[in-house]
């Protein structure tokens, strides 16, 4: 510490809870104090669901796209029935929703969206980006997918067919991009690095590091 | 013994041509308005669930409808689409929403 910083006060900022709640919070606050006044959940189980919630992580899509890249088998799997794919992997899809995975080929570049809300496979990559929740992915994603996708930095040729998927209820949707050429010898762990979070939502590719 | 449930069978297959009902109840709907009365194909059909707009209401009581993908060109979804022409969109859409064309 400097001489001239010799004043006596507390180094921290004081915390204050002086922020009104928003509508909603109190809306939430108010149904979750019902619930569990009423015997019908218990604030563990709120607890528990949060935790849970926050255990998820991109790790979990990387690991399923990469075991897809490597045994043809397990990608049948995946591709006909994910849930039963993912829990074979240990990875329950504990939301009652339908995983249902897409797999890019040379002529097919898929791209997620929920243009209602934020539907978003939160079992296999956690919770979705602030950008995927913002009206204007929302709404642009299906209106101009490729203009997008360009702003990603994402350059789709015309001769590639864009698919773009609006998940509005039960399905939840994750993007098996196509493995890039020049990865034949690479490692489980290598080709996890590639498969990053955006390659699953479909707004970009797995690229090999220069 | 073996319990079955009664119910009505699918009215769609793959392939199918359809086109989204168009209309605007109030409450809680899952079929965006920009797809309302347009024309797809349905791509697969999904199986039977809950229907979310009943759900929202708490009058689920076990009540599945029949529930498809379906694909729409994206040149005939946006006037003013400037992809290619190959481009399409997938949406899943409950039956009640569907009529055939």
């Amino acid at each position: 510490m400097s001489k001239e910083h010799n004043h006596p006060h507390d180094p921290h900022t004081p915390v204050e809870h002086d922020e009104t709640p928003g509508y909603y919070e109190i809306l939430e606050i108010s149904i979750r104090e019902l619930l569990i006044e009423k015997g019908l959940i218990k604030p563990d189980e709120v607890r528990k669901q949060i935790e849970l919630l926050d255990s998820r992580s991109p790790v979990l899509g990387q690991k399923l796209v990469v075991r897809a890249w490597i045994d043809p088998e397990f990608r049948k799997r995946l591709l006909d029935n994910g849930n039963r794919a993912a829990e074979e992997m240990g990875i329950t899809i504990y939301d009652d929703t339908a995983f249902t995975v897409l797999e890019d080929t040379r002529d097919t570049h898929h791209m997620i969206v929920c243009t209602l809300c934020s539907c978003y496979p939160r079992a296999v990559l956690g919770l979705p980006p602030d950008w995927y929740k913002s009206k204007q992915y929302r709404s642009r994603a299906v209106k101009e997918p490729r203009s997008v996708l360009a702003e990603f930095g994402t350059i789709i040729p015309d001769e590639v067919q864009v698919v773009i998927n609006d998940s509005t209820a039960s399905q939840r949707y994750m993007v098996l991009p196509l493995r890039p050429e020049g990865t034949e010898h690479f490692t489980e762990e290598q080709l996890e690095k590639i498969v990053t979070r955006d390659t699953m939502i479909g707004v970009t590719l797995p690229k090999i590091e220069q | 013994m073996v319990q079955t449930v009664e119910h009505n069978p699918a009215r769609f297959n793959e392939g199918d041509h359809v086109q989204v009902t168009i209309k605007s109840p109030i409450g809680h709907y899952r079929v965006p308005t920009y797809i309302r009365g347009k024309r797809g194909t349905i791509t697969k059909p999904l199986g039977r669930y809950i229907n979310p707009e009943e759900e929202a209401f708490g009058k689920n009581a076990g009540n599945k409808l029949w529930y498809y993908m379906v694909s729409f060109v994206q040149k005939e979804l946006w006037p003013d689409y400037t992809g290619a022409p190959e481009d399409v969109l997938e949406i899943e859409i409950f039956e009640n929403w569907l009529e055939s064309i």
